[in-house]
């Protein structure tokens, strides 16, 4: 296959293929996840359960005090990737274009050079958060297989599109198929891995929070 | 707990996952700020620790059994099933190393509650016989004596007899239509017996009407802590077929924090309904006479204080307010731990940890928590509202070699109660 070819097929049929995969994982992760099912509470309330669930949805974003200042740097480098991240995929102008393309409307971009010190700063991170599972000895002890491989598939999106934007080692069509494959790789992981921790960690929390809530506990 | 075995201890497990559980592993990132939650970890630093990994065996039944990842997974041969040794393996973290103080849930980034997991992960532990011997016996004592410490009636009754004989005041027993029926840990009965003479000093102060129940006054509940439904289902029936016979309005939990989840949380949850009688916690209890203006206190210490909130009454109870507006009643100096309230860190011996002999070493060294958070403020004396951590708190204080008087705050309430000139003549 040549890289024209290459291209278009990872912007046809393979683009295709990893939404499918996508779009069926959520679905069996979500019913894996709420066929499971949960004991109704008989116990007499102190609190309110929904209350709780909103609650903690939002105030766990922000890490309690003591955990701060015994995390600092966990917790820094978590922020800075993840807001990097999000930052990248909605405001890079050629995204917002897909975006137009596939939602009929889109939104005003960052300028490119920002983005592109954005995409430097989160890979910074991400590189920071993985010589810290290295040499940390809890996340040396926790980590698996599967917690490179994320951050293998979430670097690798970033590492190609900048390569892509300041034509890095490849040719162009070359690289930004790389980009395009990398980004359907992590759809195609997304719901059977930990990366799914981004839909699912609402749920996680509201569970939490409503239990706490339910027993007049702000969590 | 008879007849466990691997098979059984398994499908217990299996049958704990729930919609809740699942969430929560879906929504582990291994971030490792669960382990500085975790006074284990923070005072061991030892990564086996981290609470997350002491739910390594109920996530892989959770992977092999629920999701389609990890059937593939099996199918491939690219996992190993659980087994028995990995269970027993485990003990150690379970039990030993969890008092199931909650922290970990309140620390979590994606808000995975873990020691809600904890606590159904030792169902499993129990069907398989991997429960730590120590609670085992003092579960056994609890089903067949009617008391984990193995005190009867005979006992307690001496107790009352004693009280009044002292004080003067009546210590109702199994009277029917009281307002409150009061319970007792055994830990109070044996070590604190200031706790029941409080009790009574307070009721006659505030006009209320209470009472014992000579088949039903111990609140601690074995089968909560080791994490067995069946034990813990019986337990909790003995207290709530007491309160129905007696018709009281409200149903005491004594200073246990333990005691108060087992009969305010999983109480209606084992017994599949809801009960007829509210359940308070004493403190609650209190606090409400307080705010009726039917507690009037005189007097105020003067040494420095502080209070140490026991972690199923703040973290598993909202009880957060109540301890700080009585002890301001009768304290002049009261300061605050760091991180008390909500963070409060654990005594290091709930949960059943205090049972657990291969625990006891591990317990001490983490008490090392509770001295730091001490001695950045300087206090003289510690209040609490735990039987359990009140003694805890004793033992810890005499392996670091630290004077420090532990009170517990229904006592020192009663302490300072106005007299009234009416009832003193009665008594004199
Ligand atoms: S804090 Fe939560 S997400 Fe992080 S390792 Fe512990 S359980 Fe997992
Ligand atoms: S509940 Fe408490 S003791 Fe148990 S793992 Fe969590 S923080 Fe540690």
């Amino acid at each position: 296959m040549n890289e024209v070819a290459f291209l278009a097929w990872v912007r046809g049929i393979g683009f295709q293929i990893a939404l499918g995969i996508f779009i069926v994982g959520m679905v069996v992760r979500w019913l894996e996840i709420f066929l499971l099912g949960k004991k109704h509470d008989y116990s007499a309330p102190k609190g309110s359960a929904v209350q709780g669930a909103i609650h903690t949805i939002f105030s766990r974003s922000i890490p309690e005090k003591s955990t701060w200042q015994r995390s600092r740097v966990q917790i820094v480098t978590g922020y800075v990737f993840h807001v990097g991240l999000l930052l990248i995929i909605l405001f890079l102008t050629p995204h917002i274009t897909l975006f137009r393309e596939f939602l009929g409307f889109g939104w005003a971009g960052l300028p490119n050079s920002v983005v592109d010190l954005i995409a430097v700063i989160t890979m910074f991170a991400l590189l920071v958060a993985l010589v810290r599972r290295l040499q940390d000895p809890v996340l040396r002890f926790i980590s698996t297989f599967q917690d490179y491989l994320v951050w293998t598939v979430t670097f690798l999106p970033l590492l190609t599109g900048y390569m892509a934007y300041h034509h890095l080692g490849f040719s162009y069509p070359t690289i930004l198929g790389l980009h395009i494959l990398s980004v359907e790789i992590l759809l195609v992981l997304f719901p059977f891995t930990k990366l799914m921790h981004a839909i699912t960690l609402f749920i996680a929390r509201g569970f939490n929070g409503a239990t706490a809530g339910h027993k007049g506990v702000q969590a | 707990m008879s007849n466990a075995s691997f098979s059984r201890g398994y499908q217990a497990l299996k049958a704990q996952i729930d919609a809740p559980i699942a969430a929560y592993f879906s929504s582990c990132v291994h971030c490792g700020l669960c382990a500085e939650a975790c006074l284990f970890f923070t005072e061991t630093r030892d990564p086996k620790y981290t609470p997350i990994h002491k739910l390594e065996p109920l996530r892989k039944v959770w992977e092999q059994e629920y999701t389609l990842v990890g059937k593939l997974k099996a199918w491939f041969g690219l996992s190993t099933p659980l087994h028995d040794q990995e269970l027993a393996d485990w003990q150690e973290f379970i039990y030993n190393s969890c008092t199931l103080c909650g922290r970990c849930s309140l620390v979590c980034p994606v808000g995975n509650d873990l020691s809600y997991m904890i606590r159904k992960e030792r169902e499993g532990m129990v069907a398989a016989g991997h429960a730590p011997d120590g609670q085992i016996s003092a579960a056994k004592r609890a089903i067949t004596v009617g008391s984990p410490m193995g005190v009867k009636f005979p006992a307690l009754q001496a107790q009352i007899k004693h009280i009044e004989k002292d004080t003067g005041f009546i210590v109702p027993v199994n009277q029917v239509g009281a307002e409150y029926m009061v319970t007792l840990s055994s830990m109070e009965i044996m070590n604190y017996p200031e706790y029941l003479e409080a009790l009574a000093r307070i009721f006659k102060h505030a006009g209320k009407t209470w009472t014992l129940c000579s088949e039903a006054f111990e609140a601690t509940n074995t089968g909560i802590q080791i994490g067995s439904s069946d034990i813990a289902r019986e337990l909790v029936s003995r207290l709530v077929n007491a309160a129905e016979r007696l018709q009281v309005k409200t149903l005491v939990s004594p200073e246990c924090g333990h005691a108060y989840t087992a009969i305010r949380w999983e109480g209606a949850n084992l017994m599949g309904k809801a009960f007829t009688f509210k359940v308070q916690h004493i403190l609650e209890v209190l606090e409400e006479l307080r705010q009726q203006g039917k507690l009037k206190t005189e007097g105020l210490e003067t040494a420095r204080m502080t209070f140490h909130d026991p972690c199923q009454l703040v973290r598993r109870g909202g009880v957060i307010d109540e301890p700080r507006n009585l002890l301001k009643t009768v304290a002049q100096n009261f300061v605050e731990m760091e991180d008390a309230g909500k963070m409060n860190w654990c005594c290091g011996a709930g949960g059943g940890v205090g049972a657990i002999e291969q625990a006891h070493e591990l317990k001490t060294r983490v008490f090392q928590r509770k001295i730091s958070q001490l001695d950045a403020i300087k206090v003289e004396t510690v209040v609490t509202a735990c039987a359990n951590c009140r003694i805890t708190l004793e033992e810890g204080f005499e392996a670091y070699n630290r004077e420090m008087p532990v009170l517990g705050l229904t006592e020192l309430i009663a302490q300072h109660l106005v007299e009234e000139p009416a009832t003193e003549n009665a008594h004199e």
